[in-house]
């Protein structure tokens, strides 16, 4: 029966309680999990059945004309690129920056550490604003420049937070007294001893600012004129916010297919443009979730 | 002994055995000077009226005239107005949701279940701006919009949402929760974690019932947590998101979805009024600023639990 040392009987009220848990939860299973499924059952359905909302859960009318469309789009396939540029370079220097940073500052025999942090803290709590930002860009010449999107916000405060308490909590300092005594240079530390041991940490760091890179819209915005450096989030502005399908490639359709067919394009695009995060979410959530809790629990 | 140590070394010796770190923590510091205290520098064109040819330093100074010219602007309270009562609503709404859904994944035994909810619920976190608004103008989508389809079938009038003023701040606040409820779920789950796991022998012993359970040992445990999270989102109340407002406004429903942010930005960049825009923006920091520093100071008197 019932082993009395590691479960005592649940009473009535209690299962109740967790019946009405288990409900709850199912439901925002489904609010949450609904509109991605509609959304990816609409890019694969055929445009009509797309325009005539006939599409409620699966595919209808299966058809994969909505990502013809759209990988025969020049304007399109630019912005990938571009964004798929962006993120890596963007990536890149983030980490390297911030790893710069964040390891000295775990030094505890690194004169002026408080001070710079205090200098770097500063900067989540009070900024200049947008303005005086744009002029500072302005004024490097960085305006209509690709750097625009790599530089300008290439450190976060938060993963600075996040990559120091790592070090101090993960590479003894007595480790780096001791290379030091041997005369072990600290650069030469840092590269034979403290990155191979950080590989975690990097980890994290690589994911939040690729997914930051690949999602953000507003520096593009503010400071790229010229079309063809857009990266795709402008792309997708573009077409499904501003609604200006890109209709040069379906001239030749009649008014109503063109119109349907750009309908069914908005549903293949967020999906092409969601994927590639969402595919590769399932196996890197740990470390995302690791990265934000350390972060909460020293910050 | 090595504080000790750390203590007696002072600055010189630091820099002597450390020189190299130093070399390495300047491309960034350098970073930080140019892109976030620079500008803070440039702010002073909030007091003056800015000229391209004499420069930001050249122009002439003018005391707080663009404030002034703010204040008195009808716009002034209607922007007040918009970002006050967004933010309190997201507040209101999106505060309690994640730490319910976090004191109810802890009561799930099904370790299946308790993953898949988790993996699913956070999933939204990953979805950009943009594409979070498409989606949310597709859905609302006057004629072909799911929700007007719906409607439809129910027997019910279509509606315009995004050109509806008074929808405005319902469609941003639920939209931010269903992107966001999962992943600020992940902290009160840390936090569940991390309870003592003698208090629950002892509620299992005096024989509380699950919801008791919860509201005397779980709240509890978790509580210096939500304050820390409490004032960081009102300290914030100010500091409300441009992108996604932005990105769903129109000129239907402009006069409840215009907020500082957006405004700084459409009289700043897009009317070229850099002064005046750097103004309503200074304005806006500061009042966060002070905010952020009374709720903390609120916090520690009463709860003992601050952010610094």
């Amino acid at each position: 029966m019932i082993n009395a040392t590691t479960r005592i009987k649940e009473s009535a009220g209690d299962r109740l309680f967790l019946i009405v848990v288990y409900a709850v939860l199912s439901v925002v299973l489904v609010a949450v999990l609904y509109p991605l499924i509609y959304i990816f059952s609409s890019s694969l359905s055929s445009p009509s059945a797309v325009s005539a909302g006939r599409v409620w859960l699966w595919p209808v009318d299966f058809s994969i004309k909505g990502y013809e469309t759209l990988f025969k789009n020049p304007q399109i396939l630019t912005g990938y690129g571009n964004s798929l540029f962006y993120t890596a370079a963007g990536t890149l220097i983030s980490v390297t920056l911030t790893v710069m940073l964040a390891y000295p500052l775990s030094r505890r025999t690194f004169f002026g550490r408080n001070a710079i942090m205090m200098i770097v803290t500063f900067t989540m709590l009070f900024s200049g604003g947008l303005i005086p930002t744009y002029m500072v860009v302005k004024a490097l010449g960085l305006i209509d420049s690709r750097w625009a999107l790599l530089i300008p916000n290439a450190i976060w405060v938060w993963q600075v937070i996040i990559a120091r308490s790592f070090f101090q909590s993960s590479i003894p300092e007595e480790l780096a007294e001791a290379s030091d005594m041997d005369g072990c240079s600290d650069l030469r530390f840092m590269r034979s001893v403290v990155l191979p041991l950080s590989k975690p940490i990097i980890a994290v760091l690589v994911l939040m600012y690729a997914v930051g890179q690949w999602n953000a819209y507003f520096d593009a915005l503010i400071y790229l004129k010229t079309a063809d450096k857009y990266p795709l989030q402008l792309i997708l502005r573009s077409i499904i916010i501003q609604n200006n399908s890109g209709s040069s490639l379906m001239d030749a359709m009649k008014q109503v297919e063109r119109q349907q067919l750009a309908e069914l394009l908005k549903y293949s695009l967020i999906v092409v443009a969601t994927l590639p995060v969402l595919l590769i979410y399932p196996f890197v959530q740990r470390h995302f979730v690791q990265g934000m809790l350390v972060g909460s629990v020293k910050g | 002994m090595l504080e000790a140590a750390t203590k007696g070394l002072g600055a010189r010796r630091s820099f002597a055995r450390h020189w190299q770190l130093y070399l390495i923590v300047a491309p960034p510091l350098l970073f930080f000077l140019i892109f976030k205290y620079y500008p803070m520098l440039n702010a002073v064109l909030a007091f003056k009226d800015y000229y391209v040819t004499k420069g930001i330093w050249g122009s002439p100074w003018v005391g707080f005239k663009n404030f002034e010219m703010f204040f008195e602007n009808p716009v002034f309270w209607t922007l007040i107005k918009n970002t006050l009562f967004i933010s309190f609503y997201l507040l209101l709404a999106g505060f309690p949701i994640p730490i319910a859904l976090a004191l109810m994944l802890n009561e799930i035994r099904s370790r299946k279940f308790k993953r898949a909810v988790q993996l699913i619920t956070f999933a939204p976190y990953f979805i950009s701006t943009v594409v979070m608004v498409s989606i949310i103008m597709l859905f609302l989508a006057p004629r072909l919009g799911f929700v007007n389809v719906a409607l439809g079938h129910l027997g019910l009038e279509p509606m315009n949402f995004l050109g509806n003023p008074g929808m405005f701040s319902s469609i941003y606040v639920w939209s931010e929760i269903w992107q966001t409820a999962g992943y600020s779920a992940v902290i009160y789950l840390a936090a569940l974690s991390a309870v003592d796991p003698t208090l629950y022998e002892a509620a299992k012993v005096d024989g509380a019932s699950r919801f008791q359970k919860i509201w005397n040992v779980d709240l509890p445990g978790i509580l210096p947590t939500i304050t820390i999270i409490l004032i960081l989102n009102v300290g914030n109340v100010m500091a409300i998101g441009f992108e996604k407002i932005y990105l769903l406004q129109n000129n239907l429903n402009i006069s409840s979805s215009e907020i500082i942010a957006t405004y700084v930005y459409r009289i700043g960049l897009l009317n070229a009024n850099y002064s005046f825009a750097t103004a309503v923006g200074l304005f806006n920091s500061v009042i966060n600023l002070i905010l952020l520093f009374s709720v903390n100071a609120l916090a520690k008197r009463f709860s003992n639990s601050s952010i610094w």
